[in-house]
């Protein structure tokens, strides 16, 4: 029997009676990261890294939470897990699994360039890896990110000069630290949706050191958000929200916008391609990186990336599950109220 | 002065200004009439461009945003090879690239490894005038000469110069926003700038000063007018007020031209601004018989008797190179000719409608020529008796009805107020989705392209494609949908369960021997989702055929 297999409620380590990411409640969970599509409510018992813990705690509610720090091994019925950073987003793991020698690395969500918050996407040697593959095609090549905030900046700089808001759309999760971190010495306020207010609130609590934000209310004045930057996700493009902004430029961040017919798509003002997600190069390097000598590929582009495995020697296949794919999901607009992905039945 | 400029175009290295010229300035306009959702700031943009760039790259930009792209040097399939060759991966992968991206000239854009480069690009007319040049070389020096490029240029450049290599420069900007910005920037009116750049020129013997003068007016005799387009009447005509104030025709469903006759030549030109004389053998005794100086507008049909026949008709007109006498006989080509442009050799759209109709109608009774006909005003006393006519549109070989106010003068381009399209009702039919692909541009990597099946005994049978008629958000739903329910891969189409039942609209029908069920649509569109009905309850092939009966004649 494999170490782990695909099963109905997810991945399922049978000798180690554990649940990686499972979509369905189950007895005991391993959480990579926070993410609605890979942390779900109702499980009796979840792991994860200290980091992820308190997001967990605001999206699930009171659970029964175990957390540990990287490499800090935990056992299971004679089963090894340790976590190891992925780089995707603040507390992000991939979860290593050892029995008897044999080891199988699940990947989660993760990117390989170091975004100064989410840690450093480290490769796990294993015999199994199991990755994501969210851009596995070689379109998708992205720059490094300091390109894409001196765009941004610029961006503002001249949405200030037009007297024009800065609406930029990003997860409330991981993408919105992201650019509140790296765009508010830019501006005097960065105004914020109430899901990133609270997800930031979170992390405050946690100890970072982010900078300030300010909830978007009804009595902020029209010239004010028109010289400063408002992060919201992407649902709200569409609200009445923004009435009070206008005239405003709705930018988005995703890796999706590396390709113009998103964005033009989106009807949106500007796109930027920031992802959190390995890039092609990236995704490649890190497979050959762990050494495995097998690979199974999950949500993205998954028998794209397998075949190019296998014609260049490295035994890969494909397999569904119901990871969504949140840079889609929560960034874009016109996505809101629609399920995505697969399989969630 | 003559030193410096030297020495800027010996250097090695980038020069470090920011000031943008040549394929880089326009590479930015691209960027922005790309993404930019607002027309104003393509105006803006626009009007930047043509304040800064260079003059002769300017010629080529109106040329190319007015349809006159420059011919094919290379083919996709040989940019798609070279591509390939130089990124080392299999060509599935590059297929499955295309199919993701949804454009040919992004996805090799994308997927070429990042220049390391020491000089910027040259200007654009720089490189169209290298592709007229190696239109007559071998591949391999056209080859090097595009790789060489590619390799001079970032991401941005080499989407804008694959796509002009591959031609299709549909980028959402439309001739008359240019036209408007060029209008600001030269400072002259909108509608003589729009009838400068019409016509007959050549990019390449153009210059810039040339083409905004009055003297290429007179010394172009082929140039046609700006067309005078109406919006579609959507409020009832009661809203147009006094009946007696307005003129009714037929809408017909043919090619929108212009037939000119200046300097004893004639010539004949579509709505596209495509001169289509050679098309037309039926016209050209014309050029004998209409007096010189004179514009007419109307439209090209096949027509017998004064009935015209279907428009599938024309197209197998307009797709040959060289028409057939078997042809000039089954689909004789009509023109019905509705204003009178110039006359005696002067500009006759400031003198209002009735007058200039009275002139029209006495020229085409005295050319007493079959191949040039009046497109008939309608007799009508009131909006109620006139909505009647109108139902009867299609016994007519007619799509609706046209209104014009009688005292209107020819504007350019499309206007509100004076001239209004009242087409009919389409025709509709109830139909299940079997195929789906991704589309192209703004719906890359989507599922927005279908096609539709009606029910043929217990089998279905494919009639008809649409790409367009529903909302972004439907689309996603539909998008969605397929995903999860293909069934199987054929390349980029998947085939998926016929579940989802849609109605489609379309404004003709005709017999056609190349498709399974035997008909052909005009304008096949989705007009609604039919979630209130199941697959068991669309649309028969012998509910089409019955339509085919009716209106396919």
């Amino acid at each position: 029997m494999p170490l782990i297999e695909f099963t109905d409620k997810g991945l399922y380590c049978a000798q180690g009676q554990f649940y990686i990411d499972p979509w369905q409640a189950v007895d005991k969970a391993i959480i990579t990261h926070a993410h609605s599509d890979h942390a779900r409510w109702g499980s009796k018992y979840y792991l994860c890294h200290h980091q992820t813990k308190p997001i967990l705690q605001l999206r699930l509610g009171n659970n029964n939470y175990e957390s540990v720090g990287w490499n800090e091994p935990v056992y299971m019925n004679a089963v090894k897990i340790t976590l190891h950073p992925a780089g995707h987003i603040i507390g992000s793991s991939q979860i290593r699994v050892e029995y008897n020698g044999e080891v199988w690395v699940v990947s989660g969500d993760y990117k390989t360039e170091n975004d100064g918050i989410s840690g450093q996407f480290e490769p796990v040697p294993c015999h199994t890896f199991i990755t994501e593959s969210t851009f596995g095609l070689p379109i998708y090549h992205w720059q490094p990110q300091e390109v894409q905030f001196a765009a941004m900046r610029k961006w503002i700089q001249e949405n200030k000069k037009a007297g024009r808001t800065s609406l930029l759309l990003a997860y409330s999760l991981g993408k919105a630290q992201r650019v509140i971190k790296n765009l508010a010495d830019n501006v005097d306020h960065v105004f914020v949706h109430g899901a990133v207010y609270n997800t930031q609130q979170v992390f405050k609590n946690a100890g970072w050191n982010f900078p300030e934000t300010e909830k978007v209310t009804a009595d902020i004045s029209k010239e004010l958000f028109h010289q400063n930057l408002v992060v919201a996700p992407g649902s709200a493009a569409d609200s009445p929200w923004i009435k009070k902004m206008q005239p405003v430029s709705v930018g988005v961040c995703s890796g999706w916008m590396q390709v113009r017919g998103n964005v033009r798509r989106k009807n949106i003002d500007a796109g930027f391609v920031l992802s959190d997600h390995a890039d092609w190069n990236g995704l490649l390097a890190s497979v050959k990186a762990t050494g495995a000598s097998k690979v199974y590929v999950t949500h993205g582009f998954q028998s794209a990336f397998s075949r190019y495995l296998n014609e260049n020697g490295i035994e890969a296949g494909e397999v569904k599950t119901a990871f969504g794919n949140e840079e889609e999901e929560e960034a874009l607009p016109d996505q809101i109220g629609i399920e995505t992905g697969a399989n969630t039945e | 002065m003559e030193d410096s400029i030297h020495i800027t175009s010996t250097r090695t290295t980038a020069p470090v200004s920011e000031e943008k010229a040549g394929m880089r300035l326009f590479t930015e306009l691209v960027n922005v009439l790309g993404t930019s959702t607002k027309t104003n700031d393509k105006l803006d943009a626009l009007s930047h461009y043509f304040a800064l760039a260079d003059d002769k790259d300017k010629v080529w930009v109106i040329a190319i945003f007015s349809g006159r792209r420059p011919k094919r040097a290379v083919n996709s399939s040989q940019l798609q090879q070279w591509c390939i060759e130089m990124i080392n991966l299999p060509p599935w992968l590059f297929e499955e690239s295309y199919h993701t991206v949804g454009d040919l000239a992004e996805t090799i854009a994308l997927l070429l490894p990042e220049s390391n480069r020491t000089q910027y690009p040259q200007t654009l007319s720089w490189y169209i005038e290298k592709f007229i040049v190696l239109q007559k070389k071998d591949e391999s020096l056209r080859k090097q000469f595009i790789i060489d490029s590619w390799m001079q240029m970032d991401k941005e450049e080499r989407f804008v110069f694959n796509k002009l290599l591959t031609g299709g420069f549909r980028i959402g900007v439309s001739q008359k926003t240019m036209v408007n910005a060029l209008a600001r920037t030269v400072k002259l009116d909108a509608s003589v700038i729009a009838h400068r750049i019409s016509g007959n020129w050549d990019p390449v013997t153009t210059s810039f000063a040339q083409l905004l003068s009055e003297e290429s007016v007179s010394m172009d005799f082929s140039k046609p007018y700006p067309f005078y387009l109406a919006y579609a009447l959507e409020e009832e005509p009661g809203t147009l007020g006094d009946p007696h104030q307005w003129q009714a025709e037929w809408k017909w469903d043919g090619i929108r031209g212009q037939l000119i006759k200046r300097n004893n030549e004639l010539f004949v030109w579509s709505r596209g601004e495509e001169l289509m004389t050679d098309k037309f053998p039926e016209y050209h005794a014309l050029k004998e018989m209409l007096p010189d100086g004179i514009v007419l507008d109307g439209e090209i049909i096949p027509s017998i008797e004064k009935k015209p026949l279907p428009f599938a008709l024309l197209q197998t007109r307009i797709g040959r190179k060289n028409v057939t006498k078997k042809q000039l006989q089954e689909t004789p080509i009509t023109f019905f000719a509705y204003d009178l442009l110039e006359w005696e050799g002067k500009d006759y759209r400031d003198i209002p409608l009735q007058s200039r109709r009275e002139t029209l109608e006495k020229l085409v009774e005295q050319t007493n020529y079959p191949g040039l006909i009046i497109s008939p005003v309608i007799e009508f006393t009131g909006w109620q008796q006139l909505a009647g006519i109108r139902s009867a549109s299609r016994d007519m070989g007619a799509e609706g009805l046209m209104l014009k106010r009688k005292d209107s003068v020819y504007q350019a381009g499309r206007k509100r107020g004076d001239w209004w399209k009242w087409k009919i009702d389409p025709l509709v039919i109830d139909c299940v989705m079997i195929y789906a692909q991704k589309g192209h541009g703004r719906r890359s990597n989507l599922y927005t392209d279908y096609t539709f099946a009606v029910k043929d005994g217990d089998k279905l049978v494919s009639f008809t494609k649409a790409y367009s008629g529903l909302t972004d958000k439907e689309f996603a739903e539909v998008d969605n949908f397929v995903k999860r329910n293909a069934l199987e891969k054929f390349g980029p189409v998947r085939t998926v369960r016929p579940e989802l039942v849609f109605e489609i609209a379309f404004e003709g029908i005709a017999a056609s021997a190349r498709h399974k069920s035997g008909v052909a649509l005009r304008f096949p569109r989705i007009s609604r989702w039919r979630k209130d009905k199941k697959p068991d309850e669309i649309n028969t092939l012998e509910d089409l055929k019955k339509m085919l009966e009716l209106y396919g004649k």
